[in-house]
């Protein structure tokens, strides 16, 4: 093969690239997850199906913008971004109050809840929106490339995925860590009855969590626009891996959660690239069983006395 | 009330008018061959209607690709009800949801053609799910026609497929880009399962064989990926003269988004794809997708008197957003194509009916004039699109004359 050495930098470059934002994908995605089944201990099923509202949402804004403030498209993701998180997490607050909170200390059945309401979410969205797949209008900042060099093509897409996670992530960390809120949040996922006893409303504190965590879920969706597809069933794409993420970081952790994200990335991007698709996936997986049936727990764990 | 106030030699003039075209049923039936005569099997067929089943799936994933098909097939029954019908009987629909799950296909194809005796079945998409309700069909001796463009390797005496097989999608594409695209390198892309797999065999041998060419890469991504930015920087380092794929569903958006994000557009790289017709469009995108190319046997673009007429008669149906794609074409001939077999079989008989397919002719097509082969499957032509960033595809070639299907390629 004719490649000279600077071309092989420039793919080693963009590889390295890809990587990172198979990492953002991954861990955007994931965050939201982690908080609902790390903190609350919920395995939500339907979670795929709020990143599909957050893009739906954006399809939403995007359409409107186009027939009324056409002068706007250039801005109106950063809105969509934001209603995506609310519309997703106003529904997830009432998903909450109506269904989970009566399922709580009772897993398997939360489990199955949670899957009959994203077959119903599904069924719904291809009633409103139709079966067929939608393309909100991007605008032109988002997509293209950044060229470095003459070989060089960094995705612009991606670039501002890397962005909205990293905030996103600043976010989350602050409110479980720095905030008072999440302070209240961690007491009661320690100790739900002295937190009660001390003056916390636990129950407020759950669907407050949910909701966040479905928001995050929202803010994915729409971000994903800009790399994948908006269609009723696009949030199952996607859960597979998401609860991947999760389970390989170990429930309880952020940081688990981002270095699970970081090294599945990292193993799949490499692996495709000197293998191909699907064999990638396979390696990927089975790496991942062989880690858990060794270290159950996940990479990370909060030690607690039991 | 107001009606009767206002009834008026005018008013009486257009009713005794509307006279002859109220007795035209009833004047027709007069010449209505005998139900005994045409239905000797038991089919749910009386004086009056013949039943038809319609099994696609209405809900599940694969709705996003199977409603064009639903809606292409009522447009073309509803257009010959009011043409008459078939055999003087107007045709009823009987419609089953596969739910796009393989089994309950099988399971409504054995409801169809078990229980409600249907004369004809219009469905199914994937290979998968004719795969499912194949056994029911041939044991039941009914008759099912079939919309999609497939990977061949199949021919039933109780199947009439209306799509394209592999070779008749492939080989001319490859031609094509050989021939206009000087192109020697291909890269071979495609989701993982039967229908990319086979087509890419084929493809691969007829590059290799035929056009002497190199396959320099060759890959398969599980359905439902959604990250190419391996896949893509693997074809910067190839640098093949053509990249050609056969991705599907929604891991097609994600492939041609990130191509565009990642600086591969059709300036740079030529690429020829099998699996995107103006309804994947509609999710990717036409300005994602710009100036790369689509194999297909009809294109909604497509500029011939049959065709304006029913893109017309499909928005007036479903509205003015609409898009039609090959597939939908596809699906919209079947109702055509039996009604012309059941009146030159004089019957609804199923056998009669297979036995009087090979043959077929039909010259109001929207793709143009086709015709059955005795392998059941059709003669048509090739075309290749260049995609517009309306989302519509401008022909940019067209094979000269009908290709012969071959769903058994010797050598391939």
């Amino acid at each position: 093969m004719d490649i000279s050495f600077a071309e092989f930098g420039a793919i080693f470059a963009m590889q390295g690239f890809n990587g990172l934002s198979v990492f953002c994908v991954l861990l955007l995605m994931a965050l939201g997850l982690a908080i609902i089944f790390g903190q609350m201990g919920v395995i939500n099923m339907a979670h795929g199906e709020f990143l599909t509202i957050g893009a739906y949402t954006t399809f939403f804004i995007s359409t409107l913008t186009e027939n009324y403030f056409p002068q706007l498209l250039p801005y109106y993701f950063i809105i969509a971004i934001v209603a995506a998180f609310l519309t997703a997490g106003i529904i997830g607050y009432m998903v909450e109050r109506l269904m989970i909170s009566r399922l709580y200390q009772r897993p398997l059945d939360t489990l199955l809840a949670t899957w009959g309401l994203s077959l119903i979410m599904q069924q719904l969205f291809r009633s409103v929106f139709g079966p067929k797949e939608v393309s909100p209008i991007l605008p032109d900042w988002l997509m293209g490339s950044y060229q470095p060099t003459e070989t060089i093509d960094i995705p612009i897409n991606g670039l501002f995925l890397v962005g909205v996670t990293l905030t996103v992530t600043a976010f989350v960390y602050f409110l479980i860590y720095r905030s008072r809120w999440g302070l209240q949040l961690r007491a009661t996922n320690q100790n739900r009855f002295m937190s009660g006893a001390v003056g916390i409303n636990t129950k407020r504190v759950d669907s407050l969590t949910f909701a966040l965590g479905c928001g995050l879920a929202g803010i994915a969706g729409a971000a994903f626009t800009t790399i994948g597809s908006t269609g009723p069933t696009a949030g199952s794409l996607y859960i597979v891996d998401t609860f991947l993420v999760v389970v390989f970081g170990g429930a309880a952790s952020l940081l688990g959660t981002i270095a699970s994200a970081f090294s599945i990335a990292q193993a799949q991007s490499l692996l495709e690239f000197f293998l191909s698709g699907s064999i990638a996936k396979v390696i990927t997986l089975a790496t991942v069983i062989i880690i858990l049936m060794l270290r159950p727990q996940g990479l990370f764990s909060t030690k607690v006395r039991k | 009330m107001t009606f009767k106030a206002k009834v008026n030699t005018a008013g009486l003039l257009a009713g005794l008018l509307t006279i002859p075209f109220l007795l035209a049923p009833i004047m027709t039936n007069a010449n209505v061959p005998a139900t005994a005569k045409v239905n000797t099997t038991k089919l749910k067929v009386d004086d009056k209607f013949v039943y038809v089943g319609q099994l696609h799936s209405a809900t599940g994933t694969m709705a996003i690709s199977e409603t064009g098909s639903i809606q292409a097939e009522r447009l073309a029954i509803e257009q010959i009800n009011k043409q008459g019908g078939v055999l003087g009987r107007q045709i009823k629909i009987i419609q089953e949801d596969g739910a796009s799950d393989w089994p309950t296909f099988a399971e409504k194809a054995r409801k169809l053609t078990e229980q409600d005796k249907v004369a004809a079945i219009f469905g199914c998409w994937t290979s998968a799910s004719r795969k499912a309700v194949l056994p029911i069909i041939e044991r039941n001796n009914a008759l099912l026609y079939y919309p999609t463009f497939y990977e061949g390797l199949e021919q039933s005496k109780n199947v009439i497929y209306t799509g394209q097989e592999a070779t008749q999608q492939v080989l001319e594409a490859l031609n094509w880009l050989a021939k206009e695209k000087k192109a020697k390198t291909f890269y071979l892309i495609g989701s993982d399962y039967i229908w990319p797999r086979t087509t890419m065999k084929i493809a691969r041998t007829h590059i290799e064989k035929v056009l002497k060419g190199k396959v320099v890469g060759e890959e398969y991504y599980p359905l439902g990926h959604t990250q190419f930015g391996s896949l893509i920087n693997k074809t910067k380092l190839k640098k093949p003269d053509a990249i050609f794929a056969a991705v599907v569903g929604g891991s097609n958006v994600s492939f041609y988004k990130q191509m565009k994000a990642a600086g591969v557009t059709s300036d740079k790289q030529t690429l020829l794809t099998l699996s995107v017709t103006e309804d994947e469009l509609l999710g990717i995108g036409g300005e994602n997708m710009k100036g790369f190319y689509s194999s297909m046997k009809y294109f909604q673009s497509l500029n011939n008197p049959n065709n304006v007429t029913f893109v017309k008669a499909f928005k007036a149906k479903y509205g003015p957003k609409a898009v039609v794609g090959d597939v939908t074409q596809a699906a919209y001939l079947g109702p055509w194509l039996w009604k012309a077999a059941v009146e030159k079989a004089g019957s609804f008989d199923v056998t009669k009916v297979a036995n009087a397919s090979p043959g077929i002719e039909l010259k109001t097509a929207p793709e143009g004039y086709v015709k059955i082969d005795p392998n059941h499957h059709l003669w048509s032509k090739s075309r290749i699109g260049q995609v517009l960033p309306n989302g519509q595809f401008k022909v940019v070639y067209e094979s000269k004359g009908l290709i012969k299907p071959n769903p058994f390629p010797k050598g391939y």
